[in-house]
């Protein structure tokens, strides 16, 4: 028989914030796998709202790509409301 | 990759950890790093289920319904501890299922201290005191190590060890306080645990293979014998607060070091417990085997279930 696949839980602490991951857990379904993430990561009012994915369904970045992928920000200055040098007097800018 | 390659990966990456950034599941890491930290969170994690046992012993006869809710409070942290940590662990590439296996084979160690037995109700306020007290001595500094889902689930851990401490040395407290045969039965849990709790914490420096590499890669930020010396000072006066004996003759506080100097431990002892002959060992290892064999047609139906209803929403779909 399979084994119980891997979720991955993510919780909004109150409304206002977003959602944020915090662990994983085995289920066998979407319905057991929200269940044992109330039991397991909120047992102290530490959410008001779960969402669970399969981990499988997750595509992430490859970090040995990370000189390409996020490196080319770090030369745009420009981007950067300090980037503009404009007069002291200049007010509420 | 060449030989040379791998070289130069390993300096950056030992250079990330000195300047304390995290590694994350999908980074380079050498093998030495993935293996030392498998080992090191499953043993955590089989810690923290393992530990479930000897105190689940006492769930229906605890004393009130107050103390009752509280222990079992305590007991399904532990299991979340246990579920953080196989969590942390499964991100480094290894599967539940090899996780139990090795527990249930015996190849994977777990704390020596849950093979003691919890023979009187004093032992849940002794086990939270003391045994709680040390893993939390222990766990604090991992908080900051430098693999970062471990580090996530140890601030967690962290968060929630307070209360078990303070229920337990509450449950002590109220013994202390009561009659004459309440408050032996405290003493008497204390002489019992007292060693064990220290012997918790590890081998003494001397004897200890891991602690220089542990040391680099922030899986341990002082050595057992410093965190040793920590619990022994802090766990003193509370013993005294109330009006209990630590079960040491040798016990006695050097106003120089500022320190409290304690009697050499029994080593042999230790090694005993740990390669399997302490009192328990057979007891609990027989409980998680048959808590995972019987258990098996259960997760074989709900497998079962969530299929049969995945081919109902395709058929649907169709
Ligand atoms: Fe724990
Ligand atoms: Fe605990």
């Amino acid at each position: 028989m399979k084994n119980w696949p891997l979720w991955e839980v993510f919780i909004r602490s109150k409304n206002g914030l977003e959602h944020r991951h915090c662990g994983s857990l085995h289920a066998s379904d979407a319905t057991m796998a929200l269940e044992n993430a109330r039991d397991v990561y909120t047992r102290r009012m530490e959410g008001v709202s779960i969402w669970v994915v399969p981990s499988s369904q997750i595509t992430a970045s490859n970090p040995e790509l990370n000189g390409e992928t996020f490196e080319p920000a770090m030369d745009k200055a420009y981007r950067h409301p300090t980037f503009y040098e404009l007069p002291d007097e200049l007010k509420h800018m | 990759m060449s030989e040379k390659e791998i070289k130069s990966l390993e300096e950056i990456f030992e250079a990330k950890i000195a300047r304390d950034e995290k590694i994350e599941p999908k980074d380079w890491m050498p093998e030495k790093y993935r293996q030392t930290h498998i080992r090191q969170i499953s043993q955590h994690a089989h810690s923290e289920i393992v530990g479930m046992l000897p105190e689940g012993n006492w769930i229906t006869r605890a004393p009130s319904l107050k103390r009752k809710v509280a222990l079992l409070a305590k007991i399904q942290d532990e299991a979340g501890h246990g579920l953080y940590l196989y969590s942390a662990c499964e991100t480094l590439g290894i599967s539940r299922d090899e996780l139990y296996e090795q527990l249930h084979s015996g190849k994977a160690k777990y704390s020596s201290i849950f093979n003691y037995p919890t023979l009187t109700w004093a032992d849940m306020g002794a086990v939270g005191w003391l045994v709680d007290g040390a893993a939390i001595i222990n766990q604090v500094p991992l908080c900051a190590t430098s693999y970062g889902p471990y580090a996530r689930a140890m601030v967690r851990v962290c968060k929630e060890e307070s209360f078990h401490q303070r229920q337990g040395f509450q449950i002590m407290m109220t013994l202390a306080e009561g009659t004459p045969e309440q408050k032996e039965m405290a003493q008497d849990a204390l002489n019992r645990w007292w060693f064990p709790a220290l012997m918790m914490l590890g081998p003494t420096d001397d004897a200890s293979v891991h602690t220089a590499q542990s040391m680099k890669w922030k899986l341990k930020r002082k050595t057992n014998d410093e965190l040793r010396q920590q619990f022994v000072d802090q766990t003193v006066p509370q013993a005294e607060m109330i009006g209990l004996t630590i079960p040491d003759p040798n016990l006695k506080w050097n106003p120089e070091t500022k320190h409290y100097e304690f009697s050499e431990l029994d080593w042999e002892e230790f090694w005993q417990v740990v390669k399997g002959h302490g009192p328990c060992n057979k007891m609990r290892l027989d409980a998680r085997r048959n808590a995972w064999n019987n258990g098996e047609w259960v997760r074989n139906a709900a497998m079962a279930y969530a299929e049969k209803q995945e081919n109902r929403e395709v058929k649907q779909a169709i």
